[in-house]
């Protein structure tokens, strides 16, 4: 294998770093997310109270302390991100694969449904849905993984096609080899580098997706945290409590900009035109 | 004793093409047969119509394909799935492009066997030894771009036999690799065909190839049989003008070496222009009239030889 360059590694050493956080969120947290206490309601980050200690990030309207709704919500916005992009990769790459492979009226249907998904607002088309089925995290990860499949089925329909005419997949027909086992066993591992690339960007986007859908009450629901409803909640207090839209915005800006810097390192790594090959 | 693989007067349609006009041949078990011609000639797309995976823009449009009797066209499917590596195999060209780059090459073997485990294993290491692959348990776990064009092609082989099937088609097996390993590919084949009694239709435009592996060749010009024969009388006796003038373009011993290979003139006519009569015609120094209104049957030349040719006595 070649050697990542130093850019790669460090970028991949601030995402690990944040999704460790995320997923250890409740038991590295200081405080507990859902604790209100009036009486520390909108105190400044770095606010120490005798008995409850820190609040390294400060607190929330309601006195909940900031650092443990983001961590809390960081751990959110990973399992919604994962889960939908899971969903919307089976979907996309099954479809794309059948597309490349079966080409004809199949792929004429499919490429045609893609483009039509792909001519719609994803965010509205979310927006529409979980308005009408009701928010929850699992109409929220069947949402966006079920809007956004039609990337992946674009580029596995693509590399199936460019694929499926290499002398060693004719060699596995040749071998008796049927399409599911061709499709699994020798195109899928041999279309993942470009597939990869795309779902590192769709799982920036649907952190976005996430937080946005959450900051207009359509995502996660209160009183669990999650950056969206942070920002939005903090929206009203923005003279008076700055560090409640600042810092998850800044884990927010911090998280996106890594997976698509990652995504695009990625792109030059799989590029043959790229340099260092 | 039937014919291993019995094609009869197969016809191949590209559009409104007649790639392959009538062609029919037969190979026993343990025989070995060549269809020789130029590129274009159709040589590839009879042998993927015999294992019935023709490309989308090819159509069967009559004849027969017997394996081992059975008559291929009418099986469904799923059925000529499971004869496909296991009773009738097929290896091409460029080895090391067949081999998938993310596979092992233990891997791909053993997907040919339906076995797993120790089993698939065992297999596996006995047939690598078989084709000659030195240290099996090494090679099993390497992946394609660690091994040399000549070793791929001992896997493949290995691929394409490990099943025993009773057919192999090999297209050109011999021509991406150099002279030498040439050679040893072609005494395996002749080796293997002999020991498990596997029928062999080898693929080649080299009569040097012929020369060297066949007992029987089928000389193949613009998608029709021009002439067939068992080597020795072809070679000795050709009484088809284009068997002539392939065998003249054969580098002897002694000719200087590039100097003696002679080119016939002129090339293979695209399939949409195909004449009806002699296809040959515009390319051969026997020429008449006849040639280019009527198209030569087969006719018997004595000694098992057939050739489609007005003028097959005239031949030298
Ligand atoms: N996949 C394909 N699609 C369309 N035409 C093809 C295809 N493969 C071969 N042909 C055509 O069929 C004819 C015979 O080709 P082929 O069997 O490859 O010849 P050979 O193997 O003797 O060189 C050629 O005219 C070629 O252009
Ligand atoms: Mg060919």
């Amino acid at each position: 294998m070649r050697r990542l360059p130093l850019s790669t590694l460090l970028l991949l050493a601030v995402l690990l770093l944040m999704a460790a956080a995320a997923f250890t969120a409740p038991w590295i947290s200081p405080h507990d997310p859902l604790r209100q206490s009036l009486l520390l309601r909108l105190k400044p980050p770095g606010s120490v109270d005798p008995r409850q200690g820190v609040f390294l990030l400060g607190t929330d309207d309601l006195g909940r302390d900031l650092l443990a709704r983001i961590l809390c919500g960081a751990r959110a916005s990973f399992a919604v991100a994962m889960l939908s992009v899971a969903v919307s990769l089976v979907v996309g790459v099954s479809l794309g694969l059948v597309a490349g492979w079966v080409r004809g009226w199949a792929a004429a249907i499919i490429m045609r449904l893609v483009d039509t998904m792909l001519s719609i607002p994803a965010i509205l088309l979310a927006v529409l849905t979980v308005a009408v089925i009701g928010p929850s995290f699992l109409s929220l990860i069947l949402v966006l993984g079920l809007t956004r499949w039609p990337r992946y089925t674009r580029v596995a329909y693509a590399s199936t096609l460019q694929v499926a005419a290499m002398p060693y997949i004719q060699a596995s027909e040749m071998a008796g080899a049927g399409a599911a086992r061709i499709l699994l066993r020798h195109v899928l591992p041999n279309i993942a580098g470009p597939l990869m690339v795309v779902a590192t960007s769709e799982f920036g986007l649907m952190i976005l997706f996430e937080a946005g859908l959450s900051f207009l009450g359509l995502g996660i629901q209160p009183p669990a945290p999650s950056w969206g409803s942070i920002m939005s909640a903090g929206r009203q207090y923005v003279e008076r409590a700055w560090w409640l839209t600042v810092f998850p915005g800044i884990g927010l800006f911090t998280l996106v900009l890594c997976i698509n810097l990652l995504g695009d390192a990625m792109r030059d790594q799989l590029d043959p035109r790229s340099a260092g090959r | 004793m039937i014919p291993a693989l019995d094609v009869r007067d197969l016809s191949l349609a590209i559009g409104g093409a007649r790639v392959v006009d009538g062609v029919s041949f037969a190979v026993r078990a343990g025989e070995v047969l060549a269809l020789v011609g130029e590129s274009g000639c159709g040589k590839s797309i009879t042998a993927f119509a015999a294992m019935r995976l023709l490309p989308r823009a090819v159509t069967m449009t009559g004849g027969q394909l017997l394996l081992e009797g059975n008559d291929l066209a009418a099986l469904p499917e799923s059925r000529m799935r499971r004869l496909r590596g296991r009773r009738m195999s097929m290896i091409f060209q460029e080895p090391l492009a067949a081999l998938d780059p993310l596979s092992t090459v233990g891997t791909q073997v053993a997907e040919a066997t339906g076995l797993r485990g120790a089993a698939a294993r065992e297999a596996v290491l006995a047939m690598l030894g078989e084709v000659g692959i030195s240290d099996p348990a090494r090679r099993i776990r390497q992946y394609p771009f660690e091994l040399s064009g000549g070793m791929a092609q001992r896997v493949m082989i290995a691929t394409a036999l490990i099943a025993r099937p009773a057919v192999l088609l090999a297209d050109e097996p011999t021509t991406a690799l150099d002279v030498t390993i040439q050679a040893q590919i072609l005494d395996l084949l002749r080796r293997l065909a002999a020991e498990r009694g596997t029928a062999i239709v080898l693929i080649t435009h080299d009569m040097g190839v012929v020369a060297d592996i066949a007992d029987r060749v089928a000389v193949m010009y613009a998608g029709r049989i021009a002439e067939t024969g068992p080597v020795a009388r072809i070679f000795a006796a050709p009484r088809h003008p284009y068997t002539a003038l392939l065998l003249a373009a054969l580098p002897r011993l002694g000719d200087a070496p590039k100097a003696a290979l002679a080119v016939i003139p002129g090339q293979v006519p695209l399939p949409s222009a195909f004449s009806a009569a002699c296809r040959f015609a515009d390319r051969c120094p026997l020429v008449t009239d006849r040639c280019r209104q009527e198209p030569p049957p087969l006719r018997e030349m004595g000694a098992d030889q057939l050739s489609a040719c007005w003028h097959a006595e005239r031949v030298r």
